[in-house]
């Protein structure tokens, strides 16, 4: 093959994780939520982060796409590295941040318009208008949903279902084409054929995005995720493959957790 | 009790049903302070029915609204009640233009971009403008707003519309804001911040989002600062002037439905005359319009609104 520096350069960003964590800390004021965390996620795969209530594993999704700037007395040290930029410089601009790495929350929260103006909405405040009937379907299809939605897009969202609403919310992300999507415990208000439904979903995405999700569900970590990190009292426990997390931990405290003794 | 016959359970509670007469009066006094707004709101509307119905037997409704000229003190009498409505409207149109962006983009600074600090003082002050007499309105306007506006209109009048207008704009601007941001505050910040997470910067949040999402509320509090502007009266009546006119400049003098009310409530016109009926013509007319007003709040409420868990 014929050198080229671009060939190269994709090697190499193939190899490279996407996000790398480097000793972050998180404080609310004074109070430690998060604590030298460091770790990387390897691209197009999925990582989940589990953990006790209250041990901070939503802080840290959060602060990967810069959602805790909302948060005025959140502070953030430590470096966390998108393709090699940092995510914290001055000159990184947050709404660039999000526009790259999207976001699923705990609840479904669909904008109150139509399902199609929900996917439309990222790409049409970003300028794109061309194609975006292509664009809306496009991912709708990758959430899994066009198929029930199609006939009534401009139904009102709240018209659906929690389950499909939360795909919807999925498909306003994907419409963003980002790289990463962070997922905040998206199944937590939703029943077990709909949860069911997600998972398999995020086997399809996997193969073009970036998946981390928080959950406090561990059969799902360990159904969905090729990585596992083990968070506790704002502490990064155990982070490795899954298999090895959830068979062979190397700490007595992930295999008190993950078989179930607390938490 | 669980293995107790039915019969058994019955007569345990059969025969204890005792009148409570304590219950009773406070019932009925309740019932009473709840029936006397809705009566006094009843015997307003009956007066105000039967005087406008006298003075609709000497002049026709068909002069009294159609017609374009209010002269019913001076002869020729005339009762073409549009100048005094082209008036309140003249007002109202002013005070809107002002009070309603500028209410509502303080809501939105409040509720979306102002420190808690900042939100801590204005808010506060806010409540202070609210809580000021209409007729201190009414004489800042004639004696600070019409100089301001004379100097750099000289050809304005002492009294005028613009004066008035904007005065009741600061009167009805603290509600505005109020109601508003209100509504902005009941958008969860879960919508929020799935608008954030799309890359969303906080002037589309805003706009595109929350805005949006409380279109009801914002328009109730519009339609209701637009019915409370339509019923202003110590400040039009001190700075608009007391000329019915048919004008829409506002440098000039007018007067509105309100002013003409108490101009005849307190001048020397005998009572049971015709010219004395013509104010519960005009206050029905008055009436009627707030109450559409009120109805169309209603039914935009009802329209857009989006229940939120």
């Amino acid at each position: 093959m014929e050198y080229t520096p671009n060939a190269d350069q994709e090697i190499s960003e193939n190899e490279q994780p996407i996000l790398q964590l480097e000793d972050v800390t998180i404080r609310y004021g004074d109070v430690p939520a998060v604590q030298n965390v460091s770790l990387a996620i390897a691209r197009q795969q999925i990582t989940s982060i589990i953990g006790p209530s209250g041990c901070g594993k939503s802080t840290l999704l959060r602060a990967l796409n810069r959602m805790n700037d909302f948060i005025p007395e959140a502070n953030i040290t430590g470096r966390i590295l998108y393709m090699g930029a940092e995510l914290y410089s001055e000159e990184t601009d947050p709404v660039d941040v999000r526009r790259k790495i999207g976001m699923v929350f705990q609840k479904p929260n669909p904008f109150p318009k139509s399902i199609f103006s929900n996917v439309a909405w990222g790409p049409s405040i970003n300028g794109y208008r061309e194609g975006i009937e292509d664009r809306v379907e496009k991912s709708l299809r990758r959430a899994a949903l066009w198929e029930e939605v199609a006939d009534r897009l401009h139904d009102s969202a709240s018209s659906l279902s929690g389950g499909q609403q939360q795909r919807l919310c999925i498909a306003r992300a994907l419409a963003m084409e980002p790289e990463v999507i962070l997922m905040d415990e998206p199944c937590s208000a939703l029943d077990p054929v709909s949860t069911a439904r997600i998972e398999d979903l995020m086997f399809e995405l996997k193969k073009r995005y970036t998946i981390v999700i928080v959950t406090h569900n561990m059969q799902q970590a360990a159904r969905v995720s090729d990585y596992t990190a083990f968070l506790e009292s704002g502490k990064l426990v155990e982070f490795g493959e899954t298999d090895q997390v959830f068979t062979r931990p190397r700490h007595n405290r992930t295999e008190e957790y993950v078989t179930g003794r607390f938490g | 009790m669980t293995n107790g016959s039915p019969e058994n359970t019955a007569s345990l509670l059969v025969g204890k049903v005792r009148f409570h007469w304590k219950e009773e009066v406070i019932r009925i006094a309740l019932f009473l302070c709840a029936i006397l707004s809705v009566a006094t709101t009843l015997s307003i509307v009956v007066v105000l029915a039967t005087e406008a119905f006298t003075f609709f037997e000497n002049v026709s409704l068909g002069e009294f609204l159609l017609g374009g000229r209010w002269t019913p003190l001076l002869v020729p009498r005339s009762f073409g009640v549009l100048p005094l409505v082209c008036g309140t409207l003249l007002i109202v149109a002013g005070a809107a233009l002002i009070a309603l962006p500028v209410g509502l983009a303080t809501a939105v600074y409040l509720g979306e971009y102002a420190p808690d600090r900042v939100r801590s003082i204005v808010k506060p002050v806010l409540e202070v403008l609210a809580g000021i007499p209409t007729v201190v309105y009414g004489y800042f306007a004639l004696t600070f707003v019409t100089p301001l506006i004379r100097s750099i209109f000289p050809s304005t009048q002492i009294f005028n519309a613009a004066s008035a207008s904007i005065v009741v704009s600061i009167m009805v601007l603290p509600m505005v804001a109020s109601l508003c941001d209100d509504s902005l505050r009941a958008v969860p910040l879960s919508l929020r911040q799935g608008a954030y997470a799309l890359g969303a910067t906080s002037f589309e949040v805003t706009t595109r989002v929350v805005v949006p999402a409380s279109l009801s509320g914002v328009v109730a509090s519009f339609v209701l600062a637009l019915s409370r502007a339509i019923g202003e009266t110590m400040a039009v009546t001190l700075a608009a002037g007391a000329t019915p006119r048919m004008t829409i400049n506002p440098l000039e003098s007018i007067q509105t439905m309100t002013a003409y009310i108490v101009q005849v409530s307190l001048g020397d016109t005998p009572a049971g005359s015709v010219e004395y009926q013509t104010i519960f013509a005009v206050a029905a007319l008055l009436f009627t319009i707030t109450l559409m007003m009120n109805v169309i709040a209603h039914r935009v409420l009802r329209r857009f609104r989006e229940v939120y868990e």
